[in-house]
């Protein structure tokens, strides 16, 4: 793999950019593989990085039906943070935000991660009492966080109302260190980095069934033919339900649209993040200028890929009353994506009933922000069988009612 | 955007007269159940990838509950029917077997 600097832009720009080698590699999909992800998305992809990265791991291969990145990685509105409430939580979030500060050295590649802060605006008194909670319990989770005043909220976003008739902001919870990056460059990013590893991706390979033996997984029939592997890992987002039951367990998880939009380009007006889950829509500018906005799930099972209009009439309706200035904004793109969401709001990282088939799923509408932290700790469950970063993120959790509870904590998708 | 036709009142309209209450025909269990049908009453969802019968609320017009069969990946709506039933009557099963041929739900089809 060349690198990417400076240096190779210049060099490359007196050849007439004829010498940039493919990122990565499409080769034909071997026999068989110690390893093989299901899920070209960030979490799949981040899984197979650390595998080799962390565990030397690289008779791998990730198997893709579309193109890599064309799930929910490349469709989400890149919010990071890591102020959830729950101490399982705030870990791997946390782990997660860190690893987003050094991915760009890390992997070569520009994922223009910019922690320009996020705010979760307080728009009732019970508001104001769960995000101080959630202050408190960053502060013992050692995640920097603090709630702030209406006045700093305006200070640090002028063109918001503050005190709308409806829904007056009476303060916000406050993460310096949260931000926005580059959701394709993520992906793009891992995938070079395996790539290089020796690794395989291979895009348009759909995984139709599971195939095992004695209770133990044996490999994956595809599109492309079957292949054998040692180890599966499932991580396919909005499709985890429908490829357990290839392997034959159930999944307490439904998948619905969350839908997103982007209006057109405008001058700098907003340099942070702002969320508000009470009326269900959050907002911030990208480095194009475009205002990114996105809002609640689509309230009805569905695998289409889009959604209801009504809903986006929601969001922006909400949106406008916080938001005066944007009312004259023409929107330019919407689209959908398919999230899983399970009963508490929080993922699923776990072993499974199939003996070496490992699942990792349910990150529902805010797994963005957990890509790296979750390749990281289910690759470190994958290889070794325990990772301190996904325990309490068990499958058995559900029975035995031990739930991490982020619905309350974080009402709106994200 | 999905349009419903209520069974209770006979009135046809678009989903924001309505409101989607999740999975129907779950078994409520109750005391004396043992843990595994507590879960897999209060977590476990079909989720399919396909046909999909689901509770429906008429919430802008009669109020009433009723019951529609979908299909998740089309958005095809088979029909709706009361919700004073079990599993979905004769004339919905069918609709779904022309559309979807080879379709079954629970042993039925
Ligand atoms: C509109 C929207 C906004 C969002 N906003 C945010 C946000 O601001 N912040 C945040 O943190 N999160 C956000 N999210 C959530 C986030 O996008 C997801 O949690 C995350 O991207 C999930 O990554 P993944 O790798 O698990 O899934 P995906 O990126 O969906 O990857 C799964 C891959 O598996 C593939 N696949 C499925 N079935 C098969 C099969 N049978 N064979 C082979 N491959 C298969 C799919 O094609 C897909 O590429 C948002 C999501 C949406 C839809
Ligand atoms: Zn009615």
């Amino acid at each position: 793999m060349k690198r990417y600097s400076a240096f190779a832009i210049a060099r490359e720009a007196m050849r007439h950019h004829e010498g940039w080698e493919r990122a990565w590699a499409s080769p034909e999909p071997k026999r068989k593989y110690d390893v093989i992800i299901i899920g070209a998305g960030g979490h799949g992809l981040a899984t197979a990085y650390y595998l080799g990265k962390n565990f030397g791991i690289t008779n791998v291969a990730i198997l893709e039906k579309g193109w890599l990145g064309g799930g929910n990685t490349g469709r989400n509105t890149t919010i990071i943070r890591s102020n959830y409430l729950q101490d399982p939580s705030a870990a791997i979030f946390e782990k997660s935000r860190s690893l987003y500060e050094t991915m760009s050295q890390d992997l070569n590649m520009n994922v223009m991660f910019s922690p320009r802060g996020v705010m979760m605006l307080a728009q009732t008194e019970h508001e104001v009492r769960g995000w101080k909670r959630t202050a408190h319990a960053n502060a013992l989770q050692g995640v920097t966080t603090e709630f702030i005043s209406p006045r700093r909220v305006k200070e640090l976003c002028p063109i918001m109302n503050i005190d709308g008739p409806r829904y007056p902001v009476l303060g916000a919870l406050w993460q310096p260190r949260g931000g926005t990056a580059r959701h394709d460059a993520v992906a793009w990013g891992y995938a070079r980095a395996c790539s290089a590893m020796g690794m395989h991706v291979i895009q348009k390979c759909e995984v139709t069934g599971i195939r095992s033996e004695g209770g133990k997984v044996r490999g994956v029939t595809t599109s492309r033919g079957d292949i054998d592997c040692d180890k599966l890992g499932i991580v396919v987002a909005g499709n985890s339900g429908h490829v357990a039951n290839m392997a034959g367990f159930r999944l307490p998880l439904e998948s619905v649209a969350l839908q997103a939009l982007v209006s057109e380009p405008i001058k700098p007006c907003m340099d942070v993040v702002v969320m508000a889950n009470t009326v269900h829509g959050y907002m911030s500018q990208s480095d194009k200028g475009e205002m990114v906005i996105g809002g609640g799930t689509d309230g009805y099972n569905n695998y289409t890929q889009r959604g209801a209009f009504h809903h986006i009439e929601e969001t922006v309706r909400a949106l406008v009353e916080t938001f005066p200035m944007i009312s004259r904004l023409k929107m330019l793109r919407q689209w959908g994506g398919i999230v899983d969401v399970t009963g508490d709001r929080s993922p699923i990282l776990s072993k499974t009933p199939l003996e070496n088939c490992f699942i990792n799923a349910g990150w529902g509408t805010g797994g963005f922000k957990a890509i790296p932290g979750s390749g990281w700790g289910f690759a470190e469950l994958m290889a070794r069988g325990h990772s301190t970063l996904c325990d309490g993120f068990e499958l058995d959790r559900f029975r035995e009612g031990r739930f991490v509870d982020e619905s309350v904590a974080a009402g709106v998708a994200h | 955007m999905l349009i419903l036709t209520c069974p209770c009142c006979g009135v046809t309209a678009e989903e924001t007269e309505f409101h989607g209450g999740g999975e129907a025909h779950l078994t409520r269990h109750g005391p004396d159940s043992d843990d595994d049908q507590f879960h897999d009453y209060l977590f476990m969802r079909e989720n399919p990838r396909g046909v999909h019968f689901e509770r429906w609320r008429h919430v802008y017009g009669c109020g009433k509950w009723f019951h529609a069969a979908r299909d998740t990946v089309t958005l095809e709506v088979f029909g709706t029917y009361p919700a004073q039933t079990t599993e979905p009557p004769q004339h919905i099963r069918e609709a779904i077997s022309a559309r979807r041929p080879g379709w079954s739900w629970r042993g039925l089809s």
